[in-house]
């Protein structure tokens, strides 16, 4: 544990109001801190740069899940235990379920968040792409208002964002519109539990009379940000989920993806991972 | 060094027992259960929320206690290893692990048992897949893990005669 | 032969205090007055230290600072030589050497006076792979950057080209492998005039770190103690390491006057410790138109970091394994241990013949495929047979049966049907799932190779008490592995009782004798069978006493004992290791009678990999060893389980990602070992030929399952894929470019 305590400070805001008024007093110097699962991580390697954070942990105001019958809005602060448990997200976006039963463990799993996990902005993790796929919004608060953001406009760059100094993710919010999509998810780790992405899949596609009517592809770990697969999905639409087809989206995807050499793997394995997960996309999509 | 936090005073329930501890608001909850509380039982492996020897029950649910601040545990509710056995009785997982030896070494026993008692609570007679998925936070160097299921699975269903 | 305990699953002695949290380990404890150190380390891999600054806001005299001057003996780590240095005085020779100690009592002031101190090394060329340091670019250690180098030769491998129908050449590489057990490094000291110094840790062998701390404080025997506290796993990790440690803490708590502990934190535990030598074998092999093996030309090497400690011990068992149990008329294994500018590698379970046996078992499944026979015949019609001589010439005296395991193993694992299943299935080309069947034949010597038992000279020594409580006294440490269990059960079949009269006392040198380290799969078989002479010995001096008739209950020998003891003051007995006389062994030739005793194994894995990914799942996992008796099957069958998961580690998931001597991936996100989803159900099964040495005729099995896991797997994906698997681990990154290859 590598952190010097006493230089760390965290004050805990009786409510939502109080906290962003927090934040806008000295902008950018308090930092909201959910379940921790990321920022802990940092501190005990003694590589947290920053000192002071809001515990917005109980912030009621963050919470829940509000289904109407056009749109699912989860709370920032809904962790991924709440996503695999909540019904209506099993059956309608089981990606986002899927993504949440592979990051981490169960034990951070009870911890993490979804706002916690957008706002970390790791290209490596799993719930972005099933949140590109599914035209996810974003509400952002601060103390002068609220804005929604198109998820897939949200990251800029490699650990940036829309988020400004003073502002807080409050909601997000997924539309009900992907009834008899057929759904793919693929996460390829280090290992089957509790690992880190070396590359993430997540694809949702409309097939009417045997062709592509509508398609999302989003990717981690393959660009500085989560990464929607425009060009690959342009050249899908409306075509017959085929080999034809698989070879021009694969070239497409190839030129789109930026994947690097790290740690925990190489450019090469994913980018060849890549095309290798479309293919069993497609092959989702036509059987 | 800048000093900017002061300790705060935390309030707090513990194996039953209502507890109060001053710590850094940022210090590690493993850290005060073990050096405040002096319930030593939870164990530190890696620092980094991957082993899961540092595991407890938070509110019901599983956290490791290495990634949780000691001001966010004001008013929760824990149970750690010290709170599974009632005087002498142990907990069926632990009577098991003894039997069917699912502790060698014992590290990471303590995270182990803990989370095999909270798969339990929240299936009370899981499957083999749904037995490795809740352990699966839960590294063992020592096992291969095939004891360790053996034993929860012995404390679930007790008729059930295994090879 | 009938026993009461022995043989039965008893469950563990200190089982109890496990699963309730109230073991204690080093972490755990805590002294009146004590003090947290930390280790300041070298950023480079090799050069002059110039300069220590201490700098930053630290208030630096409420510090206690230790460097090499302030040691008061040698300042060396002494194990098989002096070479290493306790803390690093001019000279640097890897990353992250101990160059200060830091003590204070505030833990987190602690951190930010680590970070303050800057130690300044003007850097020099260093060597980091075996190829560079054979070649000397750099001459970095001794004379010529070799440890210790062997040849052993039986026959004429030279004369034996000639008459060969089939010469099959193949090189295999081995990487790094971190012990990773859960409880990280720890260690208390405190030095005082009154009781000298006193360690107490996380250790496998309290002797070893007693002698070290000797040298280091140049004190006699009696004035240093060492004490072990339950430990969380060794695996080899905490054969040699703790020396250092206890060193560093001890000279703190000298300096300060006061109880100073260390614990290491994951990352430092990974980037500053042993690990697994890499290793690199290359074979040369001479086969008969028959099958049969005519020579074997091995060339073996293994990389030993920066300072000797065990590499001579650890290449003189992967050369002595490297030909496995195979009936070869001749055979000559050249092989090196080498200097690189990395923490020196040590112990791991299976100490050298894991890398020496992977390569073994990959390379004669290329040999039979050259030949044009399957790899379970090639092994038939060589595995050797009770009377026939191993490669360093050691006369097999067990009636082993080679081929009987491996037909149980086969049997047990639908080998053959699963051959032809998975190939007929893998042959349609559009399948992404391919799933293979492979299969490793070993052996593993247990104890120290061939004198080295008799230098061990290891003692046990046990006291009754009044109450008819026996105490068990050795050096032998309980880590997991189960010695504390198996101790009680041996003495309580050979003196009638049940194991709850038995106890274990705690490993201390103030009061335990050295039975030697607790390594090299010696414990059961070695010291087990002190503790049973002890225990014999003990009934026979009440026997001759009069205080014991036959037939004897609980009752009786408790009475015994109390009569006894008011007569004689105390009831002891005692007993030193007798090396048996029929063993040979010729340490200049390095040949003769290697081991009392092997355990010989086959293991069977079975592997599907996904084409798309080169993901590689074991889906079952047969293992089937002779191991003499198993005294404890749980104890036993967990060993042999986590040392195969170990080994699907070695072979699949564990990576050292390495920089210029560095490990990079020290974290447990980055350095992967399995979890219990990545793992199928081990299946284990045992066989019985008592070997008359042995307690109850038990072997050593220890380390066994390191050797044949790995190649089991790397031949199921051979067969999976057709991929010629020549490196461990076998990541997805390497696979997948060895199948673009095939199938270019």
């Amino acid at each position: 544990m590598r952190a010097f305590l006493p230089a760390y400070e965290m004050e805990t805001p009786q409510d939502l109001a109080a906290a962003l008024d927090r934040l806008a007093s000295r902008p950018g110097v308090w930092k909201p801190f959910a379940g921790g699962t990321d920022l802990m991580v940092l501190l005990e390697a003694g590589k947290l740069p920053h000192k002071k954070f809001l515990n917005i942990w109980n912030l009621g105001e963050l919470r829940g899940i509000a289904v109407s019958s056009e749109l699912v809005t989860l709370g920032a602060l809904t962790t991924y235990a709440e996503v695999q448990r909540h019904e209506i997200l099993t059956r309608e976006f089981p990606l986002l379920c899927r993504a949440a039963a592979e990051t981490g463990s169960v034990a951070t799993q009870n911890r993490g968040t979804l706002g916690g996990n957008v706002a970390n902005a790791s290209p490596a993790a799993d719930s972005p792409p099933a949140l590109i796929v599914y035209d996810a919004e974003i509400e952002i608060v601060s103390a002068s208002g609220a804005r929604w953001v198109p998820y897939p406009l949200f990251h800029t760059g490699y650990k940036k964002m829309s988020l400004q100094a003073g502002e807080l993710i409050r909601r997000i919010r997924l539309a009900r519109s992907h009834a008899g999509w057929k759904q793919y998810f693929r996460k390829v780790g280090t290992r089957r539990a509790q690992a880190i992405s070396k590359i993430c899949f997540a694809g949702v596609a409309r097939v009417e009379a045997g062709r592509i009517a509508d398609v999302r592809i989003a990717l981690g770990s393959v660009a500085p940000t989560v990464l929607r697969a425009v060009r690959a999905e342009e050249l899908l639409r409306g075509q017959r989920p085929g080999d034809a087809a698989l070879q021009a989206a694969q070239d497409a995807l190839g030129a789109e993806i930026a994947p690097i050499d790290d740690m925990r793997s190489t450019a090469r394995y994913r980018r060849h991972v890549a095309r290798n997960l479309l293919g069993e996309f497609l092959e989702v999509l036509a059987g | 060094m800048r000093e900017g936090a002061r300790k705060i005073r935390v309030s707090c329930v513990v194996n039953g027992t209502a507890m109060s501890f001053d710590a850094y608001p940022m210090a590690r909850l493993l850290d005060v259960l073990r050096e405040e509380l002096k319930l030593t039982g939870t164990k530190e492996g890696c620092g980094e929320g991957e082993c899961g020897a540092c595991s407890i029950e938070m509110d019901g649910a599983l956290v490791n206690s290495c990634l949780v601040p000691a001001l966010q545990a004001e008013g929760a509710k824990m149970r750690t290893i010290e709170g599974l056995a009632i005087g002498d009785s142990l907990h069926v997982v632990q009577q098991a692990f003894i039997t069917h030896g699912g502790a060698q070494c014992g590290i990471c026993t303590p995270g182990m048992i803990l989370a095999a008692v909270n798969l339990l609570a929240r299936h009370p007679q899981p499957d083999d897949a749904q037995i490795r998925d809740g352990l699966s936070g839960n590294l063992c160097r020592c096992t291969g893990y095939r004891k360790i299921f053996e034993s929860v699975v012995a404390a679930v269903r007790p008729t059930e005669r295994r090879a | 032969m009938e026993t009461r305990v022995i043989g039965k699953s008893v469950p563990r002695k200190e089982g109890r205090e496990k699963v309730t949290g109230r073991a204690r380990y080093v972490d755990d404890l805590s002294f009146p007055g004590m003090l947290h150190g930390v280790t300041v380390r070298s950023p480079a891999a090799r050069g002059r230290i110039r300069a220590i600054h201490f700098e930053g806001e630290i208030p630096w005299h409420e510090f206690i600072v230790v460097t090499a001057r302030d040691i008061p003996g040698k300042n060396c780590i002494a194990l098989l030589i002096e070479d290493q240095p306790c803390l690093a005085a001019e000279f640097v020779n890897h990353p992250e050497e101990a160059i200060v100690l830091l003590a204070h009592h505030d833990k987190h002031l602690l951190e930010e006076a680590r970070r303050a101190v800057r130690i300044e090394i003007e850097p020099v060329p260093a060597v980091f792979s075996i190829e560079d340091s054979l070649a000397r670019k750099e001459v970095i250690w001794g004379q010529d950057n070799i440890f210790k180098s062997f040849c052993v030769e039986k026959g004429d491998v030279d004369g034996a080209w000639a008459g060969a129908e089939f010469v099959v050449e193949g090189s295999y590489e081995t990487g790094a492998q971190e012990q990773l057990y859960i409880e990280p490094q720890g260690m208390i000291a405190q030095v005082s005039e009154a009781e000298g110094v006193t360690v107490w840790g996380s250790l496998q062998c309290p002797h070893y770190v007693h002698k070290a701390l000797m040298i280091l404080f140049g004190l006699p025997r009696e004035r240093i103690r060492v004490v072990q506290t339950e430990t969380g796993g060794g695996f080899g990790g905490k054969e040699e390491y703790p020396s250092m440690i206890a060193a560093h803490a001890a000279l703190l708590a000298r300096k300060s006057g006061r109880p100073v502990k260390i614990i290491y934190d994951r990352a430092e535990d990974m980037v500053a410790t042993t690990k697994r030598h890499p290793s690199r074998t290359r074979h040369v092999t001479a086969v008969g138109r028959d099958g049969k093996l005519l020579a074997m030309d091995i060339d073996f090497t293994v990389d030993g970091g920066a300072y000797e400690t065990l590499s001579p011990v650890v290449l003189s068992r992967g050369t002595i394994h490297a030909a496995g149990p195979y009936a070869c008329p001749n055979v000559r294994i050249r092989s090196r241990a080498v200097a690189t500018n990395a923490p020196p590698h040590g112990a791991f379970r299976g100490f050298g013949a894991p890398q020496s046996v992977f390569a073994l078992e990959r390379h004669l499944h290329r040999v039979a495929e050259v030949v044009g026979i399957a790899p379970e015949e090639l092994r038939r019609r060589n595995f050797i047979r009770e009377g026939q001589t191993l490669a360093v010439g050691q006369v097999v005296k067990e009636k082993v049966d080679m081929n009987g395991l491996m037909e149980r193993a086969f049997e047990l694992s639908g080998y053959h049907a699963k051959r032809k299943q998975f190939a007929a299935a893998n042959s349609d080309s559009r399948g992404a799932i391919k799933q293979g069947i492979g299969f490793a034949s070993f052996l593993h010597g247990a104890g120290f190779t061939g004198s080295g038992e008799e230098y061990l000279a290891s003692e046990v020594a046990m006291e009754a008490m009044a109450d008819g409580t026996v105490h068990i006294l050795a050096g032998s440490t309980e880590m997991g592995q189960g010695t504390n269990t198996i101790f009680a059960q041996i003495a309580a079949e050979a003196l009638r009782l049940d194991c709850e009269q038995i106890k274990i006392i705690q490993p201390d040198t103030a009061y335990v004798p050295n039975s030697g380290p607790t390594v090299a799969s010696r414990t059961a078989m070695i010291v087990g069978k002190l503790v049973e002479t002890a225990a014999v010995g003990l009934l026979k001096t009440l026997h001759d006493g009069g205080f014991l008739r036959a037939g004897y209950s609980a009752a009786d020998f408790s009475r015994a004992c109390a009569e006894h003891i008011a007569e004689h003051r105390a009831l002891k007995s005692f007993v030193k290791y007798e090396h048996p006389r029929d063993l040979h062994w010729d340490d200049q030739k390095y040949s003769g009678d290697a081991y009392g005793a092997y355990a010989w194994a086959v293991y069977v894995a079975e592997v599907s990999v996904d084409v798309r990914t080169a993901e590689v799942r074991v889906n079952d996992f047969v293992a089937v060893q002779e191991v003499g008796k198993v005294i404890n099957p749980v104890l036993a069958a967990g060993q042999i389980e986590g040392g195969v998961a170990q080994g699907i580690g070695f072979a699949l998931y564990e990576n050292v990602v390495w920089q210029e001597g560095r490990m990079v991936n020290a974290q447990m996100t980055n350095y992967v070992m399995p979890t219990s989803v990545d793992l199928p159900a081990i299946r284990v099964y045992f066989e019985e030929l008592p070997y008359g040495r042995g307690p109850a005729g038990a072997k050593g099995i220890g380390e066994l399952p390191l050797d044949g896991t790995a190649p089991a797997i790397a031949n199921a994906i051979a067969h999976a894929t057709g991929v010629d698997v020549r490196t461990i681990p076998i990541t997805a990154e390497k696979l997948l470019e060895m199948l673009e290859a095939v199938h270019a």
